[in-house]
Order: C-alpha cells, then sequence, then structure tokens
C-alpha cells in the first residue's frame, strides 16, 4: 500500500453568532469568575493559607511557575523561604512535594487542573497516593474556566482523579467555602486534590451560613419539584436557576456536594429516595465520570430509582473563545441550565 | 545497634559484606527460580559500601530520624536490597524463603508499606530522584545533617523526569544529595547504550552542574573513595557516582550470558551458583 499525505483535523471553525448578538472577545488565560454580579474576596486560596501558615510551621508551598496564577503567590510572598518554586516540571512538583510530606512537612503543590491531571498523573499516583502521604494538590482552570481550548480546559480532571485511590477530590463553589476547605484539608491526613477558583471570587454560600465539611453534602436551598445536585461554581448556577425557576412556579432543591471523592452517598440517595423530584446533576465537567456519573452510580447501587439527567459538558475537546459564549454554548450558563430543566419537566 | 562509626568498628570486611549480598540475593532468587539476579549481583559491591561504609543508620530503628535516606528508584532491584537489608540485620534471615510469595514483607518490586528499610515505593521509573530532591529540601528545612541517597539505573535516566530533577538539585544546591546511577548497560530490551543512554554520562550531569564521578562499581576500593568524596566535597552542589558494574559479576557461567535482565536458571543451577560463591568467600 502507499502511505497516505500528511493529514490534519478537519477544521474546527465555523463562525458563531452569539446569543446576545455581539462577539465577545477572548479574555486573559485565568480571568476571574466575577461576572456575577455578586460581592468578590480576592485571592481565598492564597491569604487562606498565610493565614494558616502563621501557626502552621509544617506548611509549605510549591508551584510550577504558576504561583500567581493559582493564588499562592500571596503565601509565597508571606512566607518567602516556605515556597519552592519548582519550575515548568510537573512531574518533579508532585515528586519533590512527596519527598517534603515524607520528611514532615504538609505542602501545598499547585498548577493548572489540565497539568496535575493529566501530564503528573502517574507521579501523583506512586509517590503521593500510594504511600497516603498529606499533599495537597491545588489547581486552577477547572473544567471550562478558560477560553484557551483544550490545552488549558481541564474538563476531565474529576475523571481522572475519581480513579485513583487514597485521593480526597474537591470542587468548591465560591470564596467561602475555598477559604474554609484549605483550612480543613491541612488538617486532613492523606492527599488531596482540589479545584481552585483564583483572582476575585464571588462570595455566594456566605448568606447561606454554610460551613464546609469534608465528605458532607449539603442541601443549600429546598423545593419540591426537582432535586439538583452539584459542584464547583454550577452550585451558585444552580442557585440563580432555581430562583429563575421559583418565578415560574418551578421549585429545586440545591443540594451542594463539594467533595467528588469520598462521595456523601447518605445524603445524596436519602434526598434522592424522597422521591417526587427530578434530579439533575450540574458541574463543570465533562458528562464522562465526573460528579454526575458518581452519583447516578451511587443511586443505582442504592436501588434508588428516580428520573435522572445531568447538566454537564460535552464529552468533547472543546472550543477555545469567550467564555460567557463557551459557557452559553455548552448548556452551563443561568439561562440554560433552567431552560434545560424546564423542558425535561415538560417532557 | 551500630551506627556507622560502630559498623566500622567491626571486623568484617566489604568485600565479605558484598559476598553476603551475593549470596542473600542468589537464596532469594532460587525461592522464585527466576527474577532480577543479574542486576543483585551487579549493584553488591555497591550497596555493600552504601551501607557498610558510607551510611549512617540504625538496624534496630529503620526510621531514626538522623539515618541517612536510601531510595531505591529502580523497584525490581528490590532483592539486590533486601540481601543489603538482610546482611545489615534491617529484615531477618528466616524471612527469605518468603521471598515474592504471598503475605511476604519482601515483594517482588520494593514498596515502602512492605518491608522496613524500604524508603520510597519504586518501580515506575523515573520518581526516585524528584522525592529525593524534595526529601532534601525537607532536611534542610530540618537542619538535618543526613544524606538522601537515590539510586538509579542507567535506563532509568531516559526518563524525562529524571531530568526535571536533576535540572532542580542545582538550582536549590542539594549538597546532601547523592545520586548513584547503576550503568550495567542493560535495559529490558537490549543494551541501554543502544537506546537514550551514552557513554558520556559523567560529562552530562557535570555539565547540569552536578558533581560527578564515574567509577568501576565493581572495585570496591574506588567505591569507598568515591562516597568519601561524595559525602565530603566542599561545594554546595549535588553530587552523582556513576557505577560501571557487571551484570552476574561473580558468578561466571551467568556472566556469560547474553541477555541478563530477567534471568531464569535451571533448578540445579542455583546451588551450583552458590557453591560457586562459596569457594570465594572472603575474609
Amino acid at each position: 500500500m502507499t502511505i497516505p499525505a500528511s493529514s490534519r483535523r478537519k477544521s474546527k471553525y465555523s463562525p458563531r453568532t452569539p446569543a446576545s448578538g455581539e462577539r465577545v472577545a477572548t479574555s486573559a488565560m485565568i480571568a476571574s469568575l466575577d461576572a456575577e454580579g455578586r460581592e468578590t474576596i480576592a485571592a481565598p486560596f492564597g491569604h487562606a493559607l498565610a493565614d494558616l501558615a502563621r501557626s502552621r510551621e509544617d506548611i509549605v508551598g510549591l508551584s510550577a511557575d504558576l504561583s500567581k496564577y493559582t493564588d499562592l503567590h500571596v503565601f509565597a510572598e508571606a512566607y518567602p523561604d516556605r515556597f519552592y518554586q519548582m519550575g515548568m516540571a510537573e512531574a518533579l512538583l508532585m515528586s519533590a512535594a512527596a519527598g517534603l510530606a515524607r520528611e514532615g512537612f504538609v505542602p501545598f503543590a499547585t498548577t493548572y487542573a489540565v497539568f496535575a491531571s493529566r501530564r503528573a498523573y502517574d507521579f501523583i499516583a506512586m509517590a503521593i497516593a500510594e504511600e497516603d502521604l498529606p499533599v495537597k494538590i491545588c489547581c486552577a482552570l477547572p473544567g471550562l474556566s478558560t477560553g484557551y481550548g483544550p490545552s488549558h480546559q481541564a474538563t476531565e480532571d474529576l475523571a481522572i482523579m475519581r480513579g485513583m485511590p487514597n485521593l480526597t477530590v474537591l470542587d468548591p463553589c465560591d470564596a467561602v467555602e475555598i477559604d474554609q476547605a484549605t483550612r480543613v484539608i491541612a488538617d486532613t491526613p492523606g492527599p488531596v486534590y482540589m479545584r481552585l477558583l483564583r483572582g476575585k471570587v464571588p462570595n455566594v454560600l456566605g448568606e447561606y451560613g454554610y460551613r464546609f465539611e469534608l465528605g458532607k453534602a449539603q442541601m443549600i436551598h429546598d423545593g419540591s419539584d426537582v432535586l439538583i445536585i452539584s459542584s464547583g461554581f454550577m452550585t451558585m448556577r444552580a442557585l440563580d436557576a432555581a430562583k429563575a425557576l421559583a418565578a415560574d412556579g418551578v421549585f429545586c432543591a440545591v443540594l451542594h456536594s463539594p467533595t467528588i471523592k469520598p462521595l456523601d452517598v447518605e445524603t445524596i440517595c436519602a434526598e434522592a429516595a424522597k422521591g417526587g423530584r427530578l434530579v439533575v446533576t450540574a458541574e463543570n465537567h465533562s458528562i464522562t465520570g465526573g460528579l454526575g456519573e458518581a452519583v447516578a452510580g451511587a443511586l443505582m447501587r442504592a436501588q434508588v430509582h428516580v428520573p435522572f439527567r445531568q447538566i454537564a459538558l460535552p464529552d468533547e475537546f472543546l472550543d477555545a473563545g469567550a467564555l460567557p459564549t463557551l459557557h452559553d454554548q455548552y448548556g452551563i450558563t443561568v439561562e440554560r441550565i433552567a431552560a434545560r430543566i424546564k423542558a425535561w419537566l415538560e417532557d | 545497634m551500630p551506627n556507622r562509626s560502630e559498623t566500622r568498628a567491626t571486623n568484617v570486611s566489604l568485600a565479605r559484606r558484598a559476598w553476603a549480598i551475593r549470596r542473600y540475593a542468589l537464596q532469594m532468587a532460587e525461592v522464585q527460580g527466576q527474577g532480577y539476579i543479574g542486576q543483585a549481583l551487579g549493584v553488591a559491591d555497591v550497596l555493600a559500601t552504601s551501607y557498610f561504609h558510607a551510611m549512617n543508620y540504625r538496624a534496630d530503628d529503620p526510621e531514626w530520624e538522623g539515618r541517612d535516606r536510601f531510595y531505591l528508584s529502580i523497584g525490581h532491584y528490590a532483592i539486590a536490597l533486601y540481601a543489603a537489608l538482610l546482611e545489615a540485620g534491617i529484615l531477618p534471615e528466616d524471612e527469605i524463603e518468603t521471598y515474592g510469595m504471598d503475605d511476604s514483607r519482601m515483594p517482588m518490586s520494593g514498596m515502602a508499606a512492605y518491608t522496613p528499610g524500604m524508603e520510597i515505593t519504586g518501580g515506575s521509573l523515573g520518581q526516585g530522584l524528584g522525592i529525593a530532591v524534595g526529601a532534601a529540601l525537607g532536611l534542610k528545612r530540618k537542619a538535618s545533617g543526613s544524606f538522601v541517597y537515590n539510586m538509579l539505573s542507567d535506563g532509568e535516566l531516559g526518563e524525562g523526569s529524571t531530568w526535571e530533577a536533576v535540572m532542580s538539585a542545582v538550582q536549590w544546591k542539594l549538597d546532601n544529595l547523592i545520586a548513584i546511577v547503576d550503568f550495567n548497560n542493560q535495559q529490558a530490551d537490549g543494551p541501554t547504550l543502544d537506546a537514550l543512554a551514552t557513554p558520556e554520562e559523567a560529562p552530562k550531569w557535570r555539565a547540569f552542574g552536578w558533581y560527578a564521578q564515574e567509577v568501576d562499581g565493581n572495585d570496591l576500593t574506588a567505591l569507598v573513595q568515591a562516597f568519601d568524596k561524595a559525602r565530603n566535597h566542599p561545594d554546595r552542589q549535588p553530587r552523582v557516582i556513576i557505577c560501571h558494574t557487571k551484570m552476574c559479576k561473580g558468578i561466571p557461567f551467568l556472566e556469560d550470558r547474553e541477555s541478563t535482565h530477567f534471568i531464569r536458571v535451571e533448578a540445579d543451577e542455583w546451588a551450583k551458583a552458590i557453591a560457586l560463591l562459596d569457594e570465594d568467600k572472603p575474609l
């Protein structure tokens, strides 16, 4: 046979007209998620860690050239001698964090979620998780939180990380929760993977008197027609969608489940088993292997048979573009969530 | 139990220690009938020098905070390290027969959770030196005088992550880190030099900023000198000892084999190998 000529992937380019009719520019790689019309708090992860470090000499920070973009720079500026710049070397970042943990320290290692999950997986698995070392891996740009395309969009990080034994996996919602979770995981034995929102991060859960508890899903807002089980910033979207739907007489409960692993199976199954509600999972992640499938598996194993729908990103390499455009395109804006739930109820 | 100075005070020669390591390794390999015995016989002199000349440790307290750390990247060399730990008195002799068996503390590939004295879980190559960098940083934070030794193989130098750690150790001036490369020019598919290793490994490490020595890894006198120099080198830089070793060293009929990465030996040949070794028992 003859060898075919070199080939490249079919062009993805197709002009889009956004709902607003206006084209939006792609923002900086790591723009804050502050366009939610809410109060924001600056760099909650970095400030929580720096605060914690005042009384915890065992805490050290490491980054692979992304301290500024993970808010770890706040800690690094406060404690320069406890910050390790490891360079653009994620395998080293994880192995060295393991070595520091072996010597009694509690390392917080930061990079982007794509690099931790895709590039450094075996190092997290063998150097950290297999030995159950207390390394806290905190990663910015989870799911679809940048318009830079698949190289920076960690749309499958939860699926990847859920597969790792010993690893606790967290997807916090807002500034309040990131602050609290940072303090909690510093006190928790064993390795943790935590998704980060960075920069100016909305304060959403403050008004609900919420307190993060590791391994616990909590009812933020109750409702009789739909049970939304959500994590990460999708919980703030779910709360807004619930408000919008309430105006139309559809009442949604929002059960926030920031601990993806170990999942709070008991609470999730108990709420779903109450019956009479459409169960909808909502996550900033691929439809494959994230919160939605974790919940589905839990419900099936517990013989809880309920109508079930998933709001998630498609199992694709996503487009580049402006985040508002992409969130609309992939159905994770407040408006799209509300519309989809309504359509499902009318089915 | 002896720390290094007490170990040195005994009259047991390093040659005798290396002989014992080889013998223990053969005994373990006989249990399985096969294994990475070529590497164990090759690296026995390096391990003898590490455990009975260079390193500080307490046999009755493998977790002693003041110990030098020994990180075995190459998990399949576990048989060699078990032999050294047996000779050091960290593992008991009556467990030799359990090597690689169900419920043994000595699995085929070395893992920290199974074996006293096995500090890290190796086996996924390219991780050990990075972990050693982190531990060396941690020891410096604690103002500890301990060294971290990382034994890696020539084949493992093909892993890119090894070189991330090589660069980092220089950046952090890790003078408490000693890498030991077992260069036996044999990896699973053939000679390492036909793959990614080069005959000029030491200049490569020097170019990165390491204090690099290259020695005959089966010459105990040369090894003792190299380890002393590595420990006492005055500059604030990491140290590497590239040890050229001969696979199956000490058992001529195995040395002559062509492929020695994973050796299968006929049942009667184990006794023959041990008998050959016993003929040459050093004082």
